[in-house]
């Protein structure tokens, strides 16, 4: 991409005016989806990445079976087992993907309810994690619902308002919208539509904490779910009273971790559509985030032994299930609040990113211990999903990286959109150079 | 009566409690709890009687137009391994084998409870208790979210995933539609050649079930299963080996499912209520004399 971008000076679309043209003509949509090439160079520079050779594999085999899944039917899929209903789609997709995905709301509500303007370089990216991650979530969902087409039914057909799901699905829901709205603000520059954008600002700060109670509720009630199997859920995984405080309190470095990860990937892989203002502050906000999520994971592991403690099971601690909880703790959560708490203090940004990713592990191991592996502990074995459901999962997880890819090349996610006020007095009088205004909000 | 000592002294220890954990224990919610309805009906199953003839499990088939079997109902290999309900048996008998007797026999079947787990983590609605007893199902509305079978403690739902266009939740419905609704027994209890099975008012079955007991206390445990199980459940079970030892769970709790989710449900208004006010005053608190656009480094635990 970069080669491709010295080559073709027209290309990094930054503002809504072509480059090439100083009477301030606009970008085509055309132009802007292929970042200023002509389509044989967009081709070209797509080849030549081996990332999207990988993703054409797995496509190739991935999507036959999604289809194959909606034809054949779940047992065809999954293998439909009967004692664990709830396989890698949801244990993976959905538990798994939502609480790495509160960095929506956590980047919203640090800049717009506490005021913390220097962590607006990552605001963006905060919030389009989160919303990718509950869109795909809903996806995983969508393919694991016996009746997808009835995915509606608990807003409008039936209510069953007793259940923890029925609070769930209100609330991904009314969430998915209220991040909509906080992302439709790139979105709206991008498309130069500064109206909307002026609306959507104006509700900022309601919109950030919606967030906040949304969130608080449904991280919360995905752990609540599994207070509905108190047989099932390995006790050292299970508490009655704290388990929607573990996902809820889980969920918050999980999302500030994630955050670091992904603007890691990003620096590393499309520098060139990062502005100054990303480049020069993210070491400085990665301090920032490390310092937070560490907080939240030094509080994660003092309420999970309190759980531990306040149920008396210390004595499952020395039987096989006690190591692997162990391990899940020391890795997952000790390891990685001791690689985030002295790379914050010694500002060592590459321990910080590596407690990122044992953080994410340890989150994700936490879901899939939870409501997979030690489900049915009782019953004595694990069961290992068939192969065509770690490829379903596999390719949704792709498509989730690829539509990723495709925003963040594109929207001003990395980058500040430029000139975005003046642009159409910039047209009508012609006076100003396009480039001229470096405008901030 | 408590005395005024006691009381206070109760007091007392409640708010240490409290204090110390920071969360009011989930009895406080227990007022609300549901014993089921006064006329609903049930079955006694009194182990000691079953010999294994699986006929429940053909007149289950048989009532409940269910497919063919892959063995044969008199088969006796099924009980070479602990078998669960599928979408093509609502009911199956399983052996285990005990120490010193003969093994004992169980039939699964759903076990109807007075407030039951699926019913209350069901986000459509599916399920009815109805005034009979039975716990019923929906299948108009079901979207297949499964959360039911992860809620089941008996682990009774079974969900017919080979279907790609209408899947949908099998299990033991009572021989609502067909019998109990009309006053009469369901066919396994019905066709029972030991008469392992007694099918009456749940009140009463209680009573009967601790006659038994009391009239042989050497022949049985003294326990009925299923009495105070998950909220009590309109199947009940007498047994002569410690109900372990036939696959019922021993350490099951007495409350509801449900008792379990009320301290979250029970927040969700609150956090609705308080959070707005709250968050939208440290907004004012955490920006008033500040510039928009400050360059302001805060501790970052601000956000937590």
């Amino acid at each position: 991409m970069k080669q491709y971008l010295a080559l073709n000076p027209k290309a990094d679309i930054v503002n809504s005016l072509s480059k090439d043209n100083d009477k301030g003509r606009r970008w085509t949509l055309f132009e802007k989806l292929l970042i200023g090439m002509t389509p044989q160079q967009y081709l070209a520079q797509a080849i030549k990445n081996p990332f999207n050779w990988f993703l054409a594999i797995v496509f190739a085999v991935g999507f036959p079976v999604i289809i194959g899944r909606f034809i054949f039917g779940l047992e065809w899929a999954t293998g439909g087992p009967q004692s664990n209903a709830w396989g890698l789609f949801l244990g993976f997709g959905l538990f798994g993907m939502v609480p790495l995905s509160s960095s929506g709301f956590q980047m919203g509500s640090a800049v717009e309810v506490f005021g913390r303007h220097d962590m607006e370089p990552l605001e963006r990216l905060g919030i389009l994690n989160g919303i990718l991650g509950y869109l795909f979530a809903v996806i995983f969902l969508m393919v694991d619902l016996g009746q997808p087409w009835r995915l509606p039914y608990p807003m409008v057909v039936s209510w069953g308002p007793a259940s923890v799901l029925f609070l769930v699905a209100w609330h991904v829901a009314t969430y998915l919208s209220v991040q909509a709205a906080e992302m439709s603000t790139p979105f709206f520059e991008w498309m130069g539509w500064p109206a909307g954008r002026t609306v959507i600002k104006k509700m900022a700060l309601g919109l950030a904490v919606a967030g906040i109670i949304l969130s608080t509720l449904h991280q919360g009630a995905l752990g609540a779910l599994s207070s509905y199997a108190p047989g099932k859920v390995h006790p050292l995984w299970y508490s009655a009273s704290f388990q929607w405080l573990y996902f809820f309190v889980s969920s918050l470095p999980g999302g500030l971790c994630m955050v670091i990860v992904v603007s890691t990937i990003v620096i590393k892989t499309m520098a060139w559509r990062c502005d100054d203002n990303f480049k020069l502050n993210l070491d400085k906000l990665h301090i920032s985030l490390a310092k937070g999520a560490s907080m939240g994971l030094f509080t994660y592991f003092v309420i999970r032994m309190i759980g531990i403690a306040h149920d008396n099971k210390w004595a499952y601690m020395t039987t096989g299930w006690g190591a692997w909880w162990l391990f899940e703790i020391g890795i997952g959560v000790i390891l990685s609040m001791i690689l985030l708490t002295v790379g914050a203090r010694n500002k060592n940004i590459t321990m910080i990113r590596l407690g990122a990713w044992t953080t994410i592990l340890g989150i994700v191991l936490n879901r899939l211990n939870v409501y997979m592996i030690t489900f049915n502990w009782k019953h004595g074995e694990i069961e290992i999903p068939p192969w065509r459901e770690f490829m379903i999962t596999i390719t949704i997880y792709c498509v989730y990286i690829a539509t990723y890819r495709f925003i963040l090349y594109r929207w001003p996610i990395l980058f500040r959109w430029k000139t975005q006020y003046s642009e159409y007095a910039v047209i009508e009088t012609v006076a100003a150079k396009p480039e001229a205004g470096y405008s901030v909000k | 009566m408590i005395d005024r000592r006691d009381f206070l002294k109760g007091c007392l220890a409640c708010s240490v409690t409290a204090a110390s954990i920071g969360v009011v224990g989930k009895n406080a919610f227990a007022a609300g709890s549901f014993e089921g309805y006064p006329d609903a009906m049930g079955v006694l199953v009194d182990l000691t009687r079953c010999v294994g003839c699986r006929s429940c499990e053909a007149a289950c088939n048989n009532e409940q137009k269910l497919p063919e079997p892959d063995l044969p109902f008199d088969d006796e290999s099924v009980f070479a391994e602990q078998r669960r309900t599928t979408p093509k048996a609502y009911t199956v008998v399983n052996k285990y084998e005990t120490a010193d007797k003969n093994p004992l026999f169980r039939k699964l079947q759903c076990n109807h409870c007075n407030e039951p787990a699926c019913l209350t983590s069901c986000f459509v609605n599916a399920y009815t208790k109805t005034k009979e007893g039975a716990v019923i199902y929906n299948a108009k509305v079901c979207v297949g979210c499964r959360n039911c079978m992860i809620a089941c403690p008996f682990d009774i739902p079974a969900y017919s995933y080979s279907s790609a266009i209408n899947p949908l939740i099998k299990k033991c419905i009572f021989c609502y539609d067909t019998r109990v609704k009309n006053g009469r027994p369901p066919a396994c209890v019905e066709i029972c050649p030991q008469q392992v099975m007694t099918f009456g008012r749940r009140s009463d079955l209680v009573e009967m079930g601790h006659e038994r007991i009391k009239n042989d206390p050497a022949k049985y445990v003294d326990k009925i299963y299923g009495e105070k199980e998950v909220g009590g459940t309109s199947w009940m079970y007498l047994s002569s080996v410690d109900f372990d030892k036939v696959g019922l769970d021993n350490h099951m709790q007495n409350e509801p499912i449900i008792s379990n989710v009320k301290d979250f449900l029970g927040m969700v208004p609150m956090v609705l209520s308080i959070w707005p006010a709250l968050f939208t005053g440290i907004h004012l608190l955490a920006t008033k004399n500040k510039g928009e656009h400050g360059d302001h480094d805060h501790k970052e635990g601000d956000q937590q």
